[in-house]
């Protein structure tokens, strides 16, 4: 036919084009991962690979369940609600294996950090200016931080 | 924090987008303009811009082949671009860019540059000898039909590929307007205007691409400017570039009068870190001086040098002026806070992956390759005698 | 009370036991969890926060978080008297060693505000990425799938809240999972599990017995930046209108 003799380059460019459409859909379909939109536009694999992800905090819990005369000794003080790790540091690994040593928070630093009196601190939080209250004598010398408060019998 | 002056959210401290994504909208911008100087002859019958129809086409390949490579650098995962093509996200508009990119490159550039070539390719692949016949051969993909029905086929598709081409043209650059206009969280960026605002400096830039590359080209070949054809493109720039200046006003009027929670810190950013990038190189020396000048030509009469003169001025003004707006917009976003609190520095590293070295290396790539595409399909009839359109000096 | 060695023996053993418990495989193949069954989000309570920083350093310390980003952090306000367009900010290294010591202001308040990412029911991040590698799990928690992130810094352009950043050894983008790995199992935030005074709580939407409920009846909240209208789900309690 003499259209396709005339236009014979324009269907084989045409052809070039549909090959590599074609080649394209199959190295798509070998490459594309899985689990990709299992539940959305995303790989399903990646929630699982998220959420194993390692715990280095253990959860008050964890140590709840063999500190439990720890507990009740906080639990009747003003830490009531101090959670365990958010003084003595990620311990998940003393959780899974007790017979690793954590070691005891350094009380010089870890004190000072929430109860250092500052302006800034909502007001009736117990703040102390450190000098002035203790003239640098280490805080558990006379507070028990398990339950700090010196009149309900905290004292050391 | 050095280089911080007040808040900044902690995160936002150093830039994420450096130069190069400050590259590729230009990059993209001077090959879309350079089609829409192209399309001016095919579609718009603008016969005066002819000579610089083929240069057109090549300069927009040579720039659209350098494009991606500036993103390639930027990414943190280069390797894993690809998934672009994969799994594209809809709602994204960069999830765009690898489609928009390919059906750029491969049905409208490549095609409209075949199509018109296609006479001298065939001509070639049979005088030619080594390996360059056998690359003309295979861009013949086999066929050697010149006939006039071959021929008039071809100029018809290739009309109507320029003719879809101008909007696959909007839509390259465009898109990148929306990449940072539909960002909401950025009132530098977020506006309806911004993919206008691109597209229109885009079109400035590239048409004063070609005419640089025009006027360059003949001085180094030895041939006479045509000079119906540069006035015309001055023409057709200075249009281009008044809707660009008046949209990009309004942006800026419509800020200063509603100004709202951002205004104050933007305001501060363009007083301050921003004044040498956006007052003096984008709007005074890079859109106003262009502006006067080629605006100047169409009112009073001045000789043939002059103008060429006036026009190579110009040109590299609108060049540098549209460089740096991109700057202003991409750097610009970056440098104060969202709590409007603050602003940080941009450090641009010397020879980093994003820094100074690459990006001047990227901007000169292209010329490389254009001497290379001139060479292997020349723009020009390759005999030296008199050229297409009579010498007018000074019309 | 001193652990002996006769302690540990008996102990040991019950230790694991609880500690395997708690490590309960993937939530999508859990029996213990459904993702269909939660709807995460966060409460922070403003005038329960005292600065100490707790928060940013325990999240560093679970998740790896490189030094100079953050995956949460807290920023400090001053406000002088009705001059709430005008706040005076800081955030020293994220908060994370807490704050230097200020005197009261006759004029002008200070208080203490914890960010984080808010993970949003409509957030603006996950709807710009490219490649899918961003999203909202079905539990409502917005996540960065790491092995599929092109590391192109879009998402971290289109948060309003400046949470997101580009992790500078992995490069790719990197932000606040709400601990999915410890949420899944049982377990609170490590920023919440540390917080001293209880200012950051985690709360499940769908669990009709969550405290957040009552909570939110009686208390007036607010979220960060709501023009944006971003679905944000950390809700603060008290939040001052002079924050950013």
């Amino acid at each position: 036919m003499s259209i396709f003799r005339d236009a014979e380059h324009l269907f084989r460019l045409a052809g070039v084009y549909l090959a590599g459409t074609l080649i394209f859909l199959v190295v798509r379909a070998g490459v594309i991962p899985q689990s990709f939109g299992q539940y959305g536009h995303y790989r399903g694999a990646a929630i699982g690979e998220i959420a194993a992800r390692p715990l280095h905090f253990a959860g008050h819990q964890s140590c709840e369940s063999c500190h439990s005369d720890v507990a009740q000794t906080k639990a009747g003080g003003m830490h009531a609600h101090v959670n365990c790790e958010a003084c003595h540091g990620p311990l998940a690994k003393h959780a899974a294996d007790p017979s690793i040593d954590p070691g005891k928070p350094d009380v010089a630093t870890l004190c000072v950090r929430c109860h250092t009196a500052s302006a800034a601190r909502p007001k009736g939080f117990p703040q102390v200016d450190a000098e002035q209250h203790s003239g640098g004598v280490a805080c558990n010398t006379c507070h028990q931080p398990h339950n700090p408060a010196i009149a309900a019998g905290g004292a050391r | 924090m050095p280089g911080v002056e007040g808040f900044m959210y902690p995160n936002e401290v150093s830039l994420y987008w450096s130069v190069l994504i400050v590259l590729y909208p230009y990059v993209t911008g001077l090959v879309a303009g350079a089609f829409i100087l192209a399309s001016l002859v095919r579609v718009f019958r603008v016969e005066a811009v002819a000579p610089t129809y083929r240069l057109a086409l090549l300069t927009a390949l040579a720039f659209l082949l350098v494009a991606p490579l500036p993103l390639q650098l930027h990414l943190g995962h280069p390797e894993r671009s690809f998934e672009m093509y994969l799994t594209p996200h809809r709602t994204s508009a960069m999830a765009m860019f690898g489609f928009v990119y390919l059906w750029y490159l491969m049905a409208v550039l490549t095609v409209e540059i075949w199509l018109d070539y296609r006479a001298d390719i065939v001509a070639l692949s049979q005088t030619t000898r080594g390996w360059r016949r056998l690359l003309y051969r295979i861009l013949t993909l086999g066929s050697t039909n010149v006939s006039e029905r071959a021929l008039h086929i071809d100029e018809r598709v290739g009309w109507f590929i320029t003719l879809i081409g101008i909007p696959s043209a909007f839509l390259l650059h465009g898109y990148v307007g929306f990449i940072f206009g539909s960002i909401k969280a950025n009132p530098w960026w977020s506006s309806p205007l911004m993919p206008v605002v691109f597209i229109f400096s885009a079109m400035v830039s590239g048409i004063a691409a070609v005419m640089l590359l025009y006027m360059a080209l003949m001085r180094l070949r030895g041939q006479p400017i045509d000079m119906r054809c540069v006035d015309t493109i001055a023409q057709y720039m200075l249009y281009i570039f008044t809707i660009d200046f008046s949209l990009e006003m309004l942006d800026l009027v419509h800020r200063i009068y509603e100004a709202d929670e951002s205004f104050r810190s933007l305001d501060f950013m363009v007083h301050t870190k921003l004044w040498f990038s956006q007052v003096v190189l984008q709007i005074c020396l890079g859109t106003l001086v262009p502006i006067l000048l080629v605006g100047l030509v169409q009112v009073t009469k001045l000789s043939a040098p002059l103008r060429r003169r006036m026009y190579a001025v110009s040109g590299s003004l609108a060049l540098i002026g549209i460089f740096a707006m991109r700057w202003n917009v991409v750097i610009g976003g970056q440098l104060f806070s969202k709590s409007f609190l603050g602003y940080t520095t941009y450090k641009m590293g010397l020879a980093t992956r994003e820094g100074l070295l690459v990006s001047i290396g990227f901007t000169i790539l292209p010329l490389f390759i254009l001497a290379v595409l001139v060479k292997l399909l020349p723009p020009w009839p390759q005999e030296q005698h008199a050229p297409r359109h009579a010498v007018v000096a000074g019309d | 009370m001193k652990i002996t060695r006769r302690h540990l023996i008996l102990l040991l053993p019950a230790a694991a036991v609880a500690w395997e418990s708690i490590l309960a495989g993937t939530p999508e193949a859990s029996p213990n969890y459904a993702m269909t069954d939660h709807w995460w989000s966060m409460l922070i309570d403003i005038p329960k926060c005292i600065g100490c920083g707790n928060c940013v350093r325990a999240c560093q310390a679970e998740n790896d978080v490189p030094d100079g980003f953050f995956r949460t952090w807290v920023e400090r306000y001053h406000v002088e008297d009705w001059n709430l367009a005008n706040p005076q900010v800081i955030s020293p290294d994220g908060g994370k060693e807490g704050f230097p010591s200020v005197a009261e202001d006759p004029n002008g308040k200070y208080f203490f505000v914890p960010k984080l990412c808010n993970h949003c029911a409509d957030s603006p991040c996950t709807q710009v990425c490219p490649v899918g590698a961003t999203f909202v799990t079905t539990d409502g928690v917005v996540v960065v799938d790491q092995k599929y992130c092109l590391g192109c810094a879009y998402c971290v352009q289109a948060c309003p809240y400046g949470c997101r950043y580009i992790h500078p050894e992995k490069r790719v983008a990197d932000k606040c999972t709400l601990c999915y790995h410890r949420i899944t199992k049982g377990l609170t935030t490590a920023c919440c599990e540390a917080c001293p005074t209880g200012a950051r709580q985690l709360a499940d939407l769908k669990n009709p017995k969550d405290p957040i409920h009552a909570f939110l009846k009686n208390h007036s909240v607010q979220v960060l930046k709501p023009q944006m209208a971003t679905g944000a789900k950390v809700f603060y309690n008290d939040l001052d209108g002079s924050v950013r």
